[in-house]
């Protein structure tokens, strides 16, 4: 009796880490929600009366064309197509997967990855670096597309 | 005795000669998984033996205005590549790489494709429209017309 229970308890365990490896979706979520967390906290901590990101405006930081920056990358669609849902091409001729969450699930996950594309994206696009806000406000949009 | 090690000396020039051979076919593949991530993201990571030590400096050093763009990494990257670009450069080896071949030794290209190797390499076999195809996009998209071209193989049709 007592060998049995032990024996199902430890299916159960190894069931549960099986389950846990698979149901990566809420994983993946939820750091992309951490991140977010943390530039609400930036934002917040310089704007008292900040009341979330929006993916409105991330949808016109996407869209529009500052030619603040590089003369060759006007534009956040200049690499990454005129949809955040399709393939993009660097000015070299190689694919970058979608930026919307729902077509490339792993994005957004690799905090020293982000930071380090943000940098210098925004350099090249808009000649300077983004916001707190401004970056909340893109992954807002793409998580939402 | 003599016979014996002038034997020995024979085979032992016939078996560098044909290693010889054979490494001059063939590119090193990039090894490094740090060059590999952050000189692989927006083209393939170009062989270092494709351009001599001096122009591998220059591009380590310029990478805040990389052709255009803002290609910048932390000093501890950048250090890091930059060694293994010079230590496997095209002039590096106690022979020069192909690449060398026409390039004065005062002179650093920035590009692959305006060395006078690569140049005449693709005058005489490529057609213009080739690089007008819009999937190659680019001289430097290698890998649209040489598809093993990561793993050093440039010698396909
Ligand atoms: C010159 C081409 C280019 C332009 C212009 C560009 N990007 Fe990117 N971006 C890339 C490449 C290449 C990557 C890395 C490949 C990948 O993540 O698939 C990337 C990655 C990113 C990432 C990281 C994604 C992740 O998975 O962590 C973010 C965020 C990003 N870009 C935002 C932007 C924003 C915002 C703009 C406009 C202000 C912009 N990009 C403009 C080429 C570009
Ligand atoms: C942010 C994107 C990006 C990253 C990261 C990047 N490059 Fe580039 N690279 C480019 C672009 C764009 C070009 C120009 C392509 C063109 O003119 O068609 C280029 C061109 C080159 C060329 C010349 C190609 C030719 O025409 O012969 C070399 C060499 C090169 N890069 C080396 C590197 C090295 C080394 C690294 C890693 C430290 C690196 N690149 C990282 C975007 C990038
Ligand atoms: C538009 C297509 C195209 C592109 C893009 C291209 N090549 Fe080539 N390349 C060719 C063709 C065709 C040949 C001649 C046939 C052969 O030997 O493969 C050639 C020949 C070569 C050779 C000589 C091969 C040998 O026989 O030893 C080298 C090396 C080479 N290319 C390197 C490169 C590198 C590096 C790049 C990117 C910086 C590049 N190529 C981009 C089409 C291309």
């Amino acid at each position: 009796m007592s060998t049995f229970s032990i024996v199902s308890g430890r299916r159960l365990l190894i069931a549960a880490v099986f389950a846990a490896c698979f149901v990566s979706g809420p994983a993946v979520a939820g750091m992309l929600q951490d991140t977010i967390a943390r530039y609400t906290a930036e934002v917040t901590s310089a704007d008292k009366g900040f009341t979330g990101f929006s993916a409105e405006r991330g949808r016109m930081l996407f869209f529009s064309r500052p030619a603040t920056g590089k003369p060759d990358t006007p534009s956040c669609t200049s690499c990454h197509s005129d949809s955040p849902v399709t393939v993009g091409q660097t000015r070299a001729g190689k694919e970058i997967a979608p930026m919307a969450l729902s077509r490339t699930p792993d994005r957004y996950t690799e905090s020293k990855k982000l930071a380090k594309w943000f940098r210098r994206n925004c350099k090249s696009v808009l000649g300077r670096v983004c916001t707190a806000m401004e970056k909340g406000d893109f992954l807002t949009f793409m998580a939402t597309q | 005795m003599l016979v014996k090690s002038i034997v020995t000396l024979a085979v032992a020039a016939t078996v560098l000669s044909s290693f010889m051979a054979q490494a001059d076919e063939r590119y090193r593949p990039v090894d490094d998984k740090v060059v590999i991530e952050e000189c692989g993201a927006c083209h393939m990571a170009f062989q270092p033996q494709m351009l001599p030590k001096k122009s591998w400096i220059k591009i380590m050093d310029g990478l805040s205005n990389h052709f255009g763009e803002d290609a910048s990494l932390d000093e501890k990257a950048v250090s890091h590549i930059k060694k293994y670009h010079v230590e496997h450069a095209a002039d590096s080896g106690w022979k020069d790489g192909k690449f060398m071949r026409g390039l004065s030794d005062s002179s650093a290209p920035l590009r692959i494709t305006e060395t006078p190797y690569w140049v005449r390499e693709h005058r005489k076999e490529v057609p213009d429209w080739a690089w007008n195809d819009p999937t190659v996009k680019s001289k430097a998209n290698c890998i649209a017309c040489h598809k093993r071209g990561n793993q050093g193989d440039y010698d396909d049709d």
